[in-house]
């Protein structure tokens, strides 16, 4: 359940950034997260954890936002892009070469907050 | 009431820990100290490496252990036989060690012993194939156990965890006569997962692979101290 741990770094985050802005004054509205696809986590679980953390905070009425972000990598031979898959050992379909370089789907961003001045 | 904004920050969600790991990178720099995250499955082999790994470690450098455990010092106790500084870590319900924990660590170890003298802080970290290898530590390189009783398939199923390791420590070896495992079926795993990885083989029963683990151990250092 590492999604509790990232919930709490999540919140965290929030606070910090909230401090900026003057917490009492705002209410926000929308999280919006870019998560790829090659990482730990499991977009259902981050937001079910998030709802159950922020019950009765001042981040209550928020809601998360999820942007799945693909696995992308780099075929080291021909410089083409793909979508690895772990069937094939998430080789170049091209090449056939193993997955050295990733383009994306690493992501764990918070990447905008929707809120409102009260 | 005004109307909605939208701050576009792109930060990431784990910042909060990868700023205490880097806090602890830099301490560990200061101390001139390589640090290690050992990972792998429960039961992989980890306390036992490094049991044996310190034996022969500590005539050639000072070493020091951060033990994360979920519930027990069973771990640490085993290892503080051996004589070096230890420090148990428990960390409750969590399945991995962040870099808060980790950091605590470090204040306990410096009440035992000055870290200026250490050349190499080992951190076994929870047994985990999932959550320890998105959370940094300060460590200065990953190190990730798979034994050969889990299977070939596990860097495929796991893949995060052995594609950000530095190097794989295949373990257990001296069970292959006794095992239908295809050790080349998981090294090309290994490769497809991470062809960037250093792989050894390795038997804490009959040492075999040790002298190539501590070559890897002692140059580590040596680069990490000049």
């Amino acid at each position: 359940m590492h999604e509790v741990d990232m919930t709490k770094c999540l919140i965290l985050s929030m606070e910090e950034w909230a401090m900026k802005k003057n917490k009492e004054k705002i209410i926000v509205e929308k999280i919006n997260l870019k998560i790829g696809e090659f990482t730990c986590v499991e977009p259902i679980s981050l937001i079910n954890t998030f709802n159950a953390a922020v019950l009765g905070s001042w981040l209550d009425s928020s809601e998360i936002t999820i942007e799945t972000i693909p696995f992308e990598g780099k075929c080291s031979k021909c410089n083409r892009s793909y979508f690895p898959k772990k069937d094939n050992g998430y080789k170049s379909p091209c090449c056939n070469f193993n997955l050295e370089e990733i383009i994306s789907g690493r992501e764990l961003k918070i990447a905008s907050i929707d809120f409102k001045e009260k | 009431m005004h109307l909605p904004i939208s701050d576009k920050i792109e930060l990431n969600i784990l910042h909060q820990n990868s700023h205490q790991a880097e806090k602890n990178k830099v301490k560990f720099n200061n101390y001139n100290l390589l640090c290690l995250n050992i990972m792998s499955s429960p039961g992989a082999g980890k306390t036992r490496l490094l049991e044996k790994t310190l034996e022969d470690l500590s005539t050639e450098f000072q070493s020091a252990v951060l033990e994360g455990d979920m519930t027990t010092n069973l771990d640490a106790a085993r290892l503080e036989k051996l004589n070096i500084p230890v420090v148990p870590i428990t960390t409750g319900r969590a399945c991995h060690l962040d870099a808060n924990m980790v950091s605590g660590g470090l204040k306990l170890l410096e009440k035992k012993i000055n870290p200026h003298i250490l050349d190499i802080l080992l951190v076994e970290n929870v047994g985990n194939l999932v959550c320890p290898a998105e959370f940094e530590i300060g460590e200065h390189f990953k190190v990730a156990l798979l034994s050969i009783t889990e299977g070939e398939d596990k860097p495929l199923k796991y893949p995060i965890m052995f594609r950000e390791a530095d190097l794989i420590l295949i373990t257990k070896v001296d069970l292959l006569p006794h095992l239908n495992f295809d050790i080349n079926e998981l090294k090309s795993n290994i490769s497809s997962t991470n062809p960037k990885a250093d792989v050894i083989e390795i038997s804490s029963i009959t040492k075999s692979g040790f002298d190539l683990w501590q070559k890897w151990i002692s140059k580590k250092i040596m680069k990490f101290k000049k």
